[in-house]
């Protein structure tokens, strides 16, 4: 697995970061600038600084923010599987690819190169990077040609749903043996031009602007909306066949995975799920992890801050048919970095993972004033980071279009 | 400018795209930019925009076309001063 995200650089700065409720949510003179309502926000510590030690000049010169995420997190999920970077000349690996998506993508580049070079008639002035990092597939096609990738590379796009789509997406292709190996994951850039739409729906939580790690307030009665977040995750993902005749370590496997829509019926919309769409997906997950809902131990929830999370708690509960203090575990990693968009599903789902291998669960922060509707679920909303065995996890994330995504993940025992 | 002062300019717009650092050490005149100093083909479009920026010339497509060795863009800017 590989990671970057606003509180940790790779596995055990993410790994303490979460153990330690460190929150990567800071003050961002920008967006003060700009007349944001919101000036706070997450976004990896010096990651240009760290771009350098994995890209060339030349390289560089044509990725974008979204880009170096996707290409530092699946390098270093590449090495973490236990392989070396493939030189220039190298052979293709015909049984790997990659699904790397982004909510909205390059729109670094969009903003600050493509709107104003054309809007001035300076189409030309443009130079030749401009596709390469705005094509909706930049994040992956960087990667295919990093490591030498010869089987499925594509980018995945179902807003705050696209990260936890693309490891379900790849899941299926090797469990239906068109691949042995694939990366997957999600990224999202930290531009204002990403922000803004967010900020301009009044969605991001602004009464929090003098005390920037409390103002990602998941599950709580004060929550007034969510921070907005950046970084990437990447998993990668192999056939147990696969990983055992090579000797790979294994941290976990994937027992199900659902994705589904809500139609935009039913109480859902462009902006708002569905529940039962939300049931639904939970439900059909379970079903294909042939588990019992009791025998889940955690949930990591989508639970971004907003009024969205007491349904998300609820929509659990009534699809695993848990009530009360019968409900898994549950806590929320945006409460410490903010929602990164389409990364936050493959963040969090390494995040989930990385607690289940070490056995614990990290304190949900900002929650003090749990939700009215959250109270019932008191004795189970990780307040404080408790040292407790995983043994089965489940992870969902919700997106707009009515989106939904869940997996479930088993501890591997060897 | 004098030749020599071109040539030192030009060297320096190509660096950051050059992918052979060996060649780079021993260029000169008779270097083919995307051969030898493996500049990949496309980045040919943003040297031209650098080109004219540094020497505050035009460069047309045609011209550009002609650049294919570090002598021949030398040659060209200078032809332009």
């Amino acid at each position: 697995m590989g990671i970057l995200t606003p509180n940790g650089y790779g596995l055990s700065e993410f790994e303490d970061a979460l153990r330690n409720s460190i929150s990567g949510i800071r003050f961002i003179e920008k967006l003060k600038e700009l007349n944001f309502a919101c000036h706070v926000g997450g976004i990896p510590v010096n990651f240009k600084e760290r771009a350098k030690e994995y890209f060339t000049n030349e390289a560089l010169l044509a990725m974008n923010e979204a880009m170096i995420y996707a290409g530092i997190a699946s390098i270093d999920a590449w090495k973490d599987a236990g392989y070396e970077i493939p030189g220039e000349n190298s052979e293709v690996n015909w049984d790997t690819g990659a699904i790397i998506g982004a909510g909205l993508g390059g729109m670094d580049t969009i903003g600050e190169l493509v709107v104003p070079k054309v809007t001035a008639g300076k189409v030309r002035r443009m130079g030749s990077t401009i596709v390469e990092q705005t094509m909706a597939s930049s994040v992956s096609a960087k990667v295919g040609g990093l490591l030498a990738l010869g089987n499925q590379l594509s980018s995945n796009s179902s807003a705050c749903n696209t990260g936890t789509e693309a490891i379900i997406d790849a899941y299926y292709r090797i469990k239906h043996g068109y691949a042995k190996q694939m990366l997957a994951g999600g990224v999202e850039g930290s531009s204002e031009f990403t922000w803004g739409g967010f900020d301009a729906m009044k969605v991001l939580n602004s009464t929090s602007n003098d005390a920037p790690e409390k103002a990602s307030r998941p599950m709580s009665a004060s929550s007034g909306g969510f921070i907005p977040g950046s970084g990437g995750g990447v998993m990668f993902l192999e056939s147990l066949e696969s990983a055992q005749k090579r000797g790979a370590r294994i941290y976990a496997e994937i027992i199900g995975g659902s994705l589904n829509c809500g139609g935009q019926r039913m109480g859902g919309s462009m902006t708002a799920p569905n529940p039962t769409s939300v049931q639904r997906c939970i439900q059909s997950t379970v079903k294909m992890a042939n588990i019992q809902p009791t025998e889940i131990d955690y949930i990591n929830g989508h639970l971004t801050g907003t009024m969205a999370d007491p349904k998300e708690v609820n929509n659990w509960s009534k699809a695993l048919g848990l009530s009360g203090s019968q409900l898994p575990y549950i806590n929320s990693t945006k409460s410490l970095i903010g929602h990164c968009l389409g990364a936050a599903g493959s963040i969090e789902a390494i995040g989930t993972v990385i607690q289940m291998t070490k056995g614990f669960m990290h304190k949900s922060i900002n929650c003090e004033d749990l939700h009215e509707e959250i109270k019932p679920f008191e004795s189970k909303v990780v307040r404080e980071t408790i040292n407790k065995e995983i043994n089965i996890a489940a992870k969902a994330s919700f997106g707009f279009g009515d989106v939904n995504g869940c997996m479930i993940f088993k501890k591997w025992k060897n | 400018m004098n030749e020599k002062e071109i040539f030192d300019k030009v060297v320096k717009i190509l660096e950051p795209y050059v992918r052979n650092q060996d060649a780079l050490k021993s260029i000169k005149n008779e270097t083919n930019i995307v051969t030898d100093l493996q500049v990949n083909s496309s980045r040919l479009v943003d040297i031209i925009l650098a080109m004219e920026d540094e020497f505050d010339i035009e460069i047309a497509d045609e011209e550009a076309d002609s650049v294919e060795s570090v002598g021949a863009a030398v040659s060209l800017i200078k032809s332009k001063q």
